[in-house]
């Protein structure tokens, strides 16, 4: 076995797997309902400024 | 208990590193063991003193290591920029190599010195202490791990001092950016597991719901650090007793994973930290959410897709099969989509706010360093085409290059965070003197203008002139022609380099005077515990 058969793994499969991989994280990204979220997730380095939370704010 | 067993394994790493400091075969090496026994001999006592202490449970953040992280990220700065200027004198003014200096302050030994104090001293000391602020402030968590913090900043500033130690008495593996030895490469190891173990348990226990972006960029700096400085760095001392070792991998091998991980310390350490770094301080200075949340998402997962296959764009016309080096341009092509978008969402988040540009310096510092970014992440994907790669590769080209990156992104996004934390960490009101920043931030800018423009001209000029052929095929300019001929533009690089450098340590000043003459933030005054 030489270092081809990889390469030739690499630039089939694996590149499609990645491809498809990177698509369904955008299409994950812009999903109905993924607004508000991401408001609240971009909102987040306003909390916490001073101290740690005192419980869980996970849901 | 715990503190029994730290004794005890500091005790015999003491006797050991003083046996290797015995036996060592090198001087380089048994220096190396002294400096490894000294630290933990001081560790030892520290444990021994502070062992049976009542300690109060920790409340709050730990901030003490994000302190002492800021302190040895602004030391560490005017260190790496001062050899820098010192070496760029060299370079124009060779009578600088000082005939007593020979064989420890030549440009050949204080290069290497330059470039790993400011990218790992420097950029790594930021990005460590900036991880640990904001990994804490996002996941409302306190760092994990009790002391691990300690043990990473004071770890990895060893690593430093033994890399940059060792550099002078010529201890290198003659890797670009990875030259540390075998024995420093194992220590740094073991720091960068402790590393990756405190931030990962940090967001493990978050009290958030989310991880946020800047959180991403930090652990993909982490992990894809720890793998290529594994695989880059894998060699075979040559006596467990000398510093000398033998590199696994040779030939082309050897060079593609060199610039496979050259490459990617570009990308990872100096691009994906550094991104965490922005979309956590420029929100906070802006005092606007980022722009848009979604494209960070596209931007973190593009840009690590792609950034990982760029390297063979370093080896253009060598050995490297031309697919291979194809394909890293194409890469590096590509790779301009992602940092664009990550440049527009850094811009645009401050869109509504544009008037603090005028009011606030320190967020002029953090627009022109993603500025900066924006134009080094265009012109390096120029610069990877093959045709263009004929003209500026060996070049001064490629040092203007990096510089405007360094400088330009990596440096005053650092800068920025700094005159953000300081007052934040030191619980001041505000800092010492925002006039100082404006001088600090012209400064800074115009030695970079200095420095870019001066290695376009230089570079462009070289490239030509070792190119040109008369009528008869012959080559017209011998090398030291363009040595001659490029002194103007070193002198205008070196000058660059002492406006950049006063810049730092105007910085610097006005930090100190931060925490000493500033005001105190009354309203939470009781909440600050003196670590």
């Amino acid at each position: 076995m030489d270092y081809h058969i990889l390469r030739e793994f690499a630039d089939s499969w694996v590149l499609l797997a990645m491809f498809v991989f990177f698509l369904g994280v955008v299409i994950w990204a812009f999903r109905p309902g993924s607004r508000k979220e991401h408001r609240d997730t971009a909102d987040i380095i306003f909390r916490h400024e001073d101290k740690p939370a005192e419980k869980e704010a996970r849901t | 208990m715990w503190n029994y067993i730290k004794l005890a394994v500091l005790g015999v790493a003491v006797i050991l590193f003083g046996l290797a400091a015995n036996y060592g075969r090198d001087f380089a090496y048994q220096v190396h063991a002294l400096i490894f026994m000294a630290a933990a001999a001081i560790t030892f006592i520290y444990t021994l003193r502070t062992t049976g202490d009542v300690k109060p449970k920790p409340e709050g953040y730990f901030d003490g290591v994000v302190r002492a992280g800021v302190i040895a990220t602004a030391a560490w700065g005017v260190v790496g920029f001062l050899a820098g200027t010192y070496i760029a004198f060299q370079l124009a003014f060779p009578q600088l190599n000082f005939e007593f200096l020979q064989g420890y302050g030549n440009f050949g030994r204080l290069r290497p010195l330059h470039t790993s104090a400011v990218i790992f001293a420097f950029g790594g000391n930021a990005l460590i202490a900036t991880s640990f602020y904001v990994v804490q402030r996002t996941s409302a968590a306190r760092l994990w791990g009790g002391g691990l913090g300690w043990f990473v900043f004071w770890g990895y500033n060893l690593f430093i001092v033994l890399a940059a130690t060792g550099y002078l008495m010529g201890v290198t593996q003659s890797k670009e950016y990875a030259e540390p030895e075998w024995y420093i490469d194992l220590w740094l190891t073991i720091v960068w597991v402790a590393y990756l173990v405190a931030f990962m348990g940090t967001i493990f226990m978050r009290k958030e719901k989310h991880i946020y972006v800047a959180n991403w960029f930090y652990l993909s700096f982490i992990i894809t650090i720890a793998m290529l400085h594994i695989v880059n760095n894998l060699a075979i001392p040559i006596s467990i007793l000398g510093s000398r070792s033998v590199m696994v991998m040779s030939g082309v091998q050897d060079a593609m994973t060199q610039w496979w991980y050259g490459h990617n310390a570009v990308g990872f350490f100096l691009t994906a930290g550094f991104l965490g770094m922005m979309y956590y301080f420029v929100p906070k200075q802006a005092e606007r959410p980022v722009f848009s949340y979604k494209l960070s998402i596209i931007h973190f997962w593009a840009l690590i897709f792609i950034y990982i296959w760029a390297g063979p764009h370093h080896l253009h016309y060598t050995a490297l099969p031309d697919w291979a080096s194809t394909l890293g341009m194409v890469f590096s092509v590509i790779l301009w989509m992602p940092s664009w978008g990550g440049m527009i969402n850094g811009l645009m988040t401050l869109s509504g706010a544009w008037d603090k540009l005028r009011t606030d310096p320190v967020i002029r510092m953090m627009v022109i360093s993603v500025g900066f970014y924006g134009m080094s992440t265009f012109e390096g994907p120029m610069m990877s085409i093959r045709a263009v790669n004929s003209l500026s590769h060996y070049t001064d080209w490629t040092i203007g290059h990096v510089h405007s990156g360094a400088l330009g992104w990596n440096g005053m996004i650092t800068f920025g965070a700094l005159y953000y934390l300081v007052p934040a960490l030191w619980n001041r009101q505000r800092l010492y003197s925002l006039g100082l920043v404006s001088w600090h931030f012209w400064l800074a800018t115009i030695g970079i203008v200095l420095y870019a423009a001066s290695m376009w001209v230089t570079g462009i000029m070289e490239g030509l002139m070792w190119r040109e052929v008369d009528s008869q095929g012959f080559l017209v300019n011998a090398f030291a022609d363009t040595v001659s001929a490029k002194h103007p533009m070193y002198v205008v690089r070196a000058l660059g380099g002492v406006l950049y450098l006063t810049g730092a340590i105007i910085m610097c000043y006005n930090l100190v005077m931060t925490v000493r003459r500033s005001p105190v933030k009354a309203d939470v005054a009781a909440a600050v515990p003196a670590e």
